[in-house]
């Protein structure tokens, strides 16, 4: 410091607080992540909308005459028909018991509901390959009672349930953890039945979670790939959804067709995350306006 | 807060679905699994854990995949700082877009990527000996006179055109890093948004400046987290499948992946063998789940919420 009396500049700067960074530090790493971010995130996006619609519109839609890509959404429809309601049902019961009731073993079953999301796909198709395969343990019988189903709908239906289970039980245990139960056992001294809770008061409450939570399931469901490769057989206008109908048209010559379907299942995944955004404003806001409830 | 007993209804019923469910979906299988991998005895499961081809895909699977979750660590922790902290235009799109790996099917990523970064590709462009990049690996150029003389460099990276990304172990590496980006900002990001600001505002009073403030302060406060979500990222991106079958390009010893490896087994009706490389990888996820366990547990000890 020069002297001992500071003079005031006569511009007074904003003063930078003690809490923040130098501005330039700040942009440095805002540009080191949206450069990651572009680089990882939205590019591959970009590249499928553009390989999508390379070929032009009429292409674009000439894919859905093809009757194999015909047949793999469809099928992909009715095994995220089975396995949506099949996790959601599943979901909503294991949150319940999770959260509202306190019993031994209950870290350990939600170590469990949780462990298709820590083991590979693969292992997902495997595991019943090993049980209902032609050297599996029940394949004998079934082969001799001509019941088929690795290489069936039933096996895809099934790898698909197993890989995509967590999501809205994982949606909505933190989510009914934070919120308490209060209401519903209000509801009880109020003479409201176990049925009468559930709907009237419990649901209203999860509605956003639940909804986040079921999108995800459907959105993981169309688009599993691991698993389902292991048990599908990969048979054209049998057993292929759209993810291995994108890999048989992926190695083909022009593969654009492969782009389609990928922008397909690309918007679905950006609607899943717009939903998710919305779901969570809506869940802060509620808890927000529970905080500041005077009761 | 405690969870008192059985006042509300549904205990029995709730429970006992989630049970059974759970049997049908997953223990039984899984039962399968633990008693397959044995029946060929002892031998034929250490032949085929043993196997150099299946060794190597360790490798791929285990060790790329580990430095594909430390580049994330680094990279999570910056995207995780900069959402919770700063305000910008785009913020919340930002935010929202971190969970794409998460909602876009592995195939679908997998083919977007190998179109970017193959010879032909946005970026694989780039490192052809036409590309800006590529142009220094040139056999004519100092620097690639150098390389194209090392056998393994040859070997792993080097194809007609340049240098290849797709197709070699740095295409898996990105392939495993895309697939584990969301872990480490979403476990970091609450733990960020939770630090108390005034023990920032006593070092900088204490006389730190923002560097040591986040060296001593900022950074120990959130190092459990960052180690757990690097875990969670590395769990994810080893067992990962269908980003990676593109990319690899599936060559032996250079880029397959144990579960490749594993439906190979199977389409050869080898289910002992498939079984047995599936326990090792079962194995190995459990490993890495109970480390992230501990670490959340000292996470959570840590900010005293357990």
């Amino acid at each position: 410091m020069a002297g001992a009396i500071t003079t005031f500049p006569t511009k007074v700067a904003t003063p930078r607080r003690a809490t923040a960074e130098s501005p330039l530090v700040k942009a440095i790493l805002l540009t080191v992540v949206l450069v990651f971010f572009t680089l990882f995130l939205v590019l591959p996006l970009v590249v499928i909308f553009r390989e999508a619609f390379s070929r032009g519109l009429p292409f674009f839609l000439k894919t859905f005459e093809d009757r194999a890509t015909l047949h793999s959404i469809q099928l992909t429809l009715i095994t995220a028909a089975i396995a949506v309601p099949l996790n959601t049902l599943f979901g909503v019961l294991a949150a319940w018991a999770v959260t509202r009731f306190n019993f031994r073993g209950r870290s350990l079953l939600i170590s469990l509901i949780d462990l298709p999301l820590w083991v590979s796909p693969v292992i997902g198709g495997l595991i019943y390959v090993l049980v209902f395969g032609r050297q599996g343990w029940l394949g004998p019988w079934l082969s001799e009672h001509n019941i088929k189903i690795i290489f069936a709908l039933p096996g895809i239906v099934m790898a698909t349930t197993f890989v995509t289970f967590p999501f809205v039980a994982r949606g909505l245990i933190p989510l009914m953890q934070a919120q308490g139960h209060k209401e519903e056992e209000a509801a009880m001294t109020l003479g409201a039945n176990g049925w009468q809770i559930f709907w009237k008061v419990t649901v209203p409450k999860i509605k956003w979670g639940l909804l986040y939570g079921i999108i995800l399931c459907n959105a993981r469901a169309m688009g599993e790939f691991g698993a389902v490769s292991v048990v599908s057989g990969h048979i054209r206008n049998q057993t292929n959804t759209i993810p291995l109908h994108i890999e048989i048209l992926y190695n083909e010559y022009p593969n654009t067709g492969a782009f389609v379907l990928a922008s397909l299942l690309s918007v679905l995944a950006l609607v899943t995350l717009l939903i998710k955004t919305y779901a969570e404003w809506q869940a802060e806001r509620q808890l927000k306006a529970a905080a500041s409830d005077p009761s | 807060m405690a969870v008192r007993k059985h006042i509300l209804p549904g205990f029995r019923f709730t429970l006992g679905y989630t049970l059974f469910y759970l049997s049908i979906i997953v223990l039984i299988p899984f039962s399968a699994l633990f008693l397959k991998t044995f029946t060929g005895g002892w031998e034929h499961f250490f032949k085929a854990v043993t196997d150099p081809r299946v060794v190597s895909s360790y490798y791929v699977s285990f060790g790329i995949a580990f430095i594909a979750a430390v580049v994330n660590g680094f990279f999570g922790v910056l995207a995780a700082w900069v959402l919770a902290r700063y305000n910008f235009p785009g913020r919340r799109i930002l935010d929202a877009i971190v969970d794409l790996p998460f909602a876009l099917p592995t195939a679908v990523a997998g083919i977007a990527l190998t179109t970017i970064y193959a010879p032909n590709g946005w970026i694989g462009e780039w490192f052809t000996y036409q590309g800006w990049i590529g142009q220094h690996f040139h056999p004519d150029s100092p620097l690639g006179g150098l390389l194209a003389g090392q056998e393994w460099f040859k070997n792993n990276f080097l194809g007609p055109k340049g240098i290849k990304i797709a197709y070699t172990q740095i295409g898996v590496f990105i392939a495993l890093t895309f697939i584990g980006l969301p872990f480490v900002v979403r476990t970091v990001q609450p733990v960020i948004q939770d630090l108390a600001v005034d023990v920032e505002e006593a070092a900088a009073t204490l006389g730190a400046n923002r560097w040591q403030t986040f060296w001593r302060v900022i950074f120990p406060a959130i190092l459990p987290s960052v180690l757990t979500g690097v875990m969670l990222a590395y769990g994810r991106a080893v067992g990962e499948f269908g980003s990676v079958v593109f990319i690899s390009g599936n060559l032996p010893f250079k880029t397959e992946i144990t579960p490749l490896l594993i439906i190979m087994k199977l389409d050869q009706y080898d289910y002992a063998g498939g079984a047995a490389l599936g326990f090792v990888m079962l194995l190995g996820s459990f490993v890495i789940l109970l480390i992230s366990n501990g670490l959340q547990a000292w996470d959570q000890k840590r900010r005293g919420l357990a």
